[in-house]
C-alpha cells in the first residue's frame, strides 16, 4: 500500500487531468514479432519438401495436360515455368543419342546441337514476334515453346520403341505418319497460343519460323536411325 | 515572346486538337498500328517503333511482294528503289538463310540417301554436322559480302563519282532476298540427274545475280570503267561460287563421294568378303 502511495506520487499532479471524451484514443500497443501473420500463408520454408516438390510437379504435369488438349486457356501463359521445357529437352536429346553415334562426323546430332537449336531457335523466335509487335512476354513465348515440344518427345519414345522391332519400309511408314501428326499438333498448338498476341496483318510472319522450328526438330526425329 | 508556361501550353493544346481532330491519321511516329493514337498511348507507339524498327512495320504481303520480286527481276526495276523504298527489314534476309540453311542441308541428306538406296551396305546416316557448315557459310556470305560491297562502294561514293549509294540495312536486304531462289532449286536437287542439277543452277544464278546486278550497276555506272565492270564481276563471281559450292558439297553425286566416308573403307570389306565367299 505504501508501495502504491509511492508510486502514484509522481502522478499526484496529473489527478486533475482529463481528456475529453471526443477524442479517440486507440491503439495497438502490441509489438510485432517476426514476420506478420499474412506472410506465414507463403512462406515456404517451414513446409516439408516432398510438398514443395509436388507443388512445382503438379504445375508442370497441368501444363502438359493443356497442351495435350490445346484449348485457349491461360494456364500456360499466366504461370510460365521453364521445368517442363526443360525436362522435354532433356529427354528428346538424351533419346536421340545412341544412334549413330560411332560415327561422329556422320552421325545424327550431338546433344550440344540439340539444345542449341531447341533453345536458341525458342529465344529467336520470341524475339522475332516480340519485334513484330507480339504482347506476349520473353518468358511466357519460351515457356509455350518449350510445352508443345512434347508432342514431338512423345513420337520420339514410339519411334525408338517401334525400331526395336525392326526396320523396314512399313516400320518408316508408321514412323512418318506419326512423326508429321506430333509436327502438326506441336505447330497447331503453339500457333493457338501464340498467334492470338498479334496484329492480324503479321500472324503469317510470326507463324512461319515456329513452323520452321517444329519442322526441324521432326526432321531429327524421322531421321534418328539406330 | 509569351511567357514559358504560355509557350508549352499551347504546343500540347495544339497537337491534342489536330490528333482528336482525326484519330487515325498517323503520328510522326508512324506506327502504323490499327490503334488510334491519342497522345495517351503516342509515348508507348514511340516506344515500340524504336525496338521495331529494325523489322521495319513488315506486314505479310510486303515480304511476299519482295519475295516475288525477288524471283522475277525486270530490267527497269531495282530491287531497292521498287521493292524496299527505304523501308529495309531483316525479317526477310534473316529468315530466307535460316530456311536456306535447313534446305540445303535436309535437301542434300535425302539426296545422298536416293543415290546410296540400291547399294545394300549403305546405311543411313542423318548427316546432321552438314547443318553447321551449312549455316556457317550461309550467314558469312549473306553478311560479310554486303558489308565488303557497302563499304567499298561507301568509300567510292565519298572519293569519286558515284551518286546515290545505298544504306548498309538495304545492301544486306537485296541480298538476303536474292538468296530466295536457292530455296527450292535445293529442293529440286534432290532428283538425281546431273545436267538438270546444272541446268537449275544456271537458272537460279541468272535470276538472283540479275537481281544484284540490276540494283547496284545504276550506282556503279557512273564511276570509271574498270572500276564498274570489276564491281559487278565480282558480286557475279562470289554469287556463283556460293551456288556452286553448295551444290558440289551437298548434293554429291554417286561418282564423287569423299573418301572421308568410314562406310566406304567397310563397303570394300564387305565386297570383298562376298567375293571370297561365293
Amino acid at each position: 500500500m505504501a508501495a502504491s502511495e509511492e508510486a502514484s506520487r509522481p502522478f499526484a499532479g496529473l489527478s486533475d487531468v482529463s481528456i475529453s471524451e471526443d477524442i479517440p484514443v486507440e491503439g495497438d500497443i502490441s509489438v510485432p514479432v517476426g514476420p506478420s501473420r499474412r506472410d506465414d500463408e507463403f512462406s515456404t520454408l517451414d513446409e516439408p519438401v516432398k510438398d514443395t516438390i509436388m507443388r512445382d510437379l503438379r504445375a508442370v504435369g497441368n501444363k502438359f495436360i493443356h497442351v495435350l488438349y490445346p484449348k485457349r486457356s491461360s494456364a500456360l501463359l499466366r504461370d510460365w515455368d521453364l521445368w517442363g521445357p526443360l525436362l522435354l529437352c532433356v529427354t528428346l536429346a538424351l533419346l536421340l543419342q545412341g544412334g549413330a553415334a560411332d560415327h561422329e562426323d556422320q552421325g545424327g546430332p550431338q546433344f550440344a546441337e540439340v539444345f542449341v537449336i531447341v533453345w536458341f531457335g525458342s529465344i529467336i523466335i520470341t524475339l522475332n514476334s516480340k519485334l513484330l509487335g507480339g504482347t506476349i512476354s520473353f518468358f511466357q513465348s519460351l515457356c509455350v515453346l518449350g510445352y508443345c515440344i512434347m508432342p514431338l518427345t512423345v513420337a520420339m519414345v514410339v519411334c525408338r520403341i517401334v525400331l526395336l522391332v525392326s526396320s523396314g519400309v512399313i516400320i518408316f511408314a508408321v514412323r512418318l505418319v506419326v512423326v508429321m501428326a506430333s509436327f502438326g499438333w506441336s505447330t497447331f498448338a503453339s500457333t493457338a497460343f501464340l498467334a492470338d498476341s498479334q496484329p492480324p496483318n503479321r500472324k503469317a510472319l510470326v507463324v512461319y519460323p515456329v513452323f520452321l522450328f517444329y519442322f526441324v526438330i521432326a526432321w531429327m526425329v524421322l531421321t534418328y536411325s539406330p | 515572346m509569351a511567357s514559358p508556361n504560355n509557350l508549352q501550353f499551347q504546343e500540347f493544346e495544339e497537337a491534342a486538337e489536330l490528333l482528336s481532330a482525326d484519330p487515325g491519321a498517323s503520328t510522326l511516329s508512324m506506327s502504323g498500328s490499327n490503334t488510334p493514337s491519342t497522345t495517351a498511348s503516342a509515348g508507348e507507339d514511340v516506344k515500340l517503333d524504336l525496338s521495331e524498327d529494325e523489322e521495319g512495320q513488315q506486314e505479310s504481303s510486303e515480304v511476299l511482294d519482295r519475295v516475288k520480286g525477288s524471283v522475277m527481276p525486270q530490267p527497269g526495276r531495282n530491287f531497292i528503289k521498287y521493292y524496299l523504298r527505304s523501308n529495309p527489314d531483316l525479317y526477310g534476309p534473316f529468315w530466307i538463310c535460316v530456311t536456306l540453311v535447313f534446305s540445303v542441308a535436309i535437301s542434300g541428306n535425302l539426296s545422298t540417301f536416293l543415290v546410296e538406296r540400291g547399294n545394300p551396305a549403305f546405311h543411313y546416316r542423318p548427316q546432321f554436322h552438314r547443318v553447321t557448315i551449312a549455316a556457317v557459310v550461309i550467314f558469312m556470305y549473306a553478311w560479310l559480302v554486303p558489308i565488303g560491297l557497302w563499304g567499298f562502294l561507301t568509300w567510292r561514293q565519298g572519293a569519286e563519282r558515284q551518286i546515290g549509294g545505298y544504306s548498309f540495312l538495304e545492301t544486306v536486304c537485296v541480298y538476303g532476298y536474292s538468296l530466295f531462289i536457292y530455296i527450292p532449286t535445293s529442293v529440286l536437287w534432290i532428283i538425281p540427274y546431273d545436267w538438270l542439277r546444272w541446268t537449275l543452277i544456271l537458272i537460279a544464278m541468272v535470276i538472283s545475280g540479275s537481281v544484284l546486278v540490276l540494283t547496284f550497276w545504276p550506282v556503279v555506272r557512273d564511276d570509271t570503267k574498270v572500276t564498274a565492270v570489276a564491281t559487278v564481276v565480282t558480286i557475279v563471281v562470289l554469287h556463283t561460287l556460293l551456288a556452286v559450292g553448295c551444290k558440289l558439297y551437298f548434293f554429291q553425286t554417286a561418282a564423287s563421294t569423299p573418301t572421308a566416308l568410314p562406310t566406304s573403307s567397310t563397303l570394300h570389306n564387305h565386297t570383298t568378303l562376298a567375293v571370297k565367299t561365293n
